[in-house]
């Protein structure tokens, strides 16, 4: 009996021996990487944005010019986010706000939408997915067009209960087979719309530099 | 270490028991992701990354892992070598690692990693355990581009289509348009294209070993049969 509880203990302080090793490379690699990711992020987000606000329609600093969101579930987010406004001569232009679309095929589908003050879509990219590759991955832009087919659209275009794939009625193309991603896009663009909709003056308000925003700005 | 043996394991590896002909492991990423050939190729190149690491890393240490919990030991070094992997293509390679998305955690889950960690790693010197990683993860990575190749032709007419996510906006002129102005035939993307087309692939392979046998078989007896390969 004895020597099976040595035995035993034996094999695991074996195991948690690897394990604490694992975790350590992990940890290592982590803190490593951890700030390359965040500018790679960084400078991927920003070649987002100009490409759904293009750089000639706003001459603000938009990476300062920031509103804090709290969490809201017409965006689908849990945590508070932070919207980009981008102005041109004072005057606004856009808000760029980053939302999760929560009834993805594989769990949440983060996206980036930019809002001109009319209500109108400036355009939407998905920012972060984990969509089946080659089948539900057509919401990106890297893979097809399809992401650009809100562009110029508003709940003026069309009422709230157009805002729906093809096969449900609505006015989005969906492809065959893949229809649960190109869904959930489309709910949660029109939830932001609404969204919008109800806090447009808030987030145009002129932005006070404050001691916040600046934490937020030099920690880029 | 001596060149007969590293010929043997290469041997192995690329032709003998290729993982996706033969041994018929890691079929999940190898169905799912071979739909074009850079996709294909990137995550098969991931896949023979993490091969070599784990099973280099396991050999040295094989004789303190007791037996009874040799596959938690395995599963956690192989573990730790993907979110590692998948930490430094985050960091330096982003485009790439956006394209291969959730295939790359899922090397971990992908059996032809610990099926080598287990036949060959626990029982052979680190050297030869490292490059039997990489000759089994290359030659996984040659079924997965052929067989991405063949579907992303018939599925889009194109090959490489996708190479600017992986090496950068100035290669996207690499694209080949092999049939212009084709309409696509969609059986090939889907998963079904991969099923038919790694038929066909283990089919080829077959006849070829067949054919080989036959003619060593003619060669030894002096009186050759016609349609003895048929037997074989």
């Amino acid at each position: 009996m004895k020597r099976i509880a040595r035995s035993t203990l034996q094999t695991a302080i074996n195991l948690a021996f690897f394990a604490v090793i694992g975790t350590a490379i992990l940890a290592a690699t982590f803190s490593l990487t951890h700030d390359a990711i965040e500018s790679t992020i960084e400078a991927e987000k920003l070649k987002l944005i100009s490409q759904i606000v293009p750089p000639n329609q706003y001459d603000n600093d938009i990476l300062r010019d920031v509103k804090n969101l709290p969490a809201d579930a017409l965006l689908g987010t849990s945590a508070p986010t932070i919207a980009y406004i981008a102005r041109l001569k004072e005057q606004p232009a856009a808000a760029i706000i980053e939302v999760v679309a929560r009834e993805g095929y594989s769990g949440n589908i983060r996206l980036i939408l930019a809002i001109r003050p009319n209500g109108e879509l400036s355009g939407v990219r998905v920012l972060a997915h984990k969509e089946t590759p080659g089948l539900g991955d057509y919401i990106d832009i890297g893979k097809s067009d399809w992401i650009k087919g809100f562009d110029g659209k508003s709940r003026i275009t069309w009422g709230d209960a157009q805002w729906k794939v093809k096969k449900d009625g609505g006015q989005f193309d969906s492809m065959a087979g893949a229809t649960i991603t190109p869904r959930a896009v489309v709910k949660e663009v029109s939830q932001t719309l609404q969204y919008f909709a109800l806090h447009r003056d808030e987030l145009f308000a002129p932005t006070t530099v404050s001691a916040s925003t600046h934490v937020t700005g030099d920690s880029k | 270490m001596k060149l007969t043996e590293i010929k043997a394991i290469f041997h192995n590896g690329l032709w003998k028991q290729n993982p996706g002909l033969v041994q018929l492991l890691g079929l999940c990423p190898l169905l799912a992701i071979s739909n074009s050939a850079v996709n294909a190729i990137s995550l098969g190149l991931a896949t023979t990354l993490v091969m070599t690491l784990s099973s280099g890393a396991i050999a040295p240490i094989r004789s303190y892992v007791p037996n009874e919990i040799r596959i938690p030991v395995f599963v956690l070094i192989i573990a730790v070598l993907v979110t590692v992997v998948q930490y430094l293509m985050n960091a330096y390679m982003y485009g790439l690692f956006v394209v291969l998305g959730i295939f790359i955690p899922l090397i971990v889950t992908n059996c032809i990693v610990l099926a080598r960690a287990e036949s060959f790693a626990s029982k052979n010197p680190p050297l030869a355990s490292a490059l039997d990683g990489m000759a089994m993860g290359l030659g996984l990575t040659t079924v997965l581009t052929v067989l991405g190749g063949v579907r992303e032709i018939i599925g889009k007419g194109t090959l490489f289509s996708g190479i600017d996510l992986a090496l950068g906006e100035s290669t996207k002129s690499w694209v080949i348009h092999v049939i212009p102005d084709y309409h696509g035939f969609l059986l090939a993307i889907l998963p079904p294209g991969a099923f038919i087309g790694l038929g066909l692939l283990i089919a080829g392979k077959n006849w070829l070993n067949l054919r080989a046998e036959a003619k060593t078989r003619n060669n030894q007896s002096s009186t050759p049969i016609v349609g003895e390969a048929v037997q074989g």
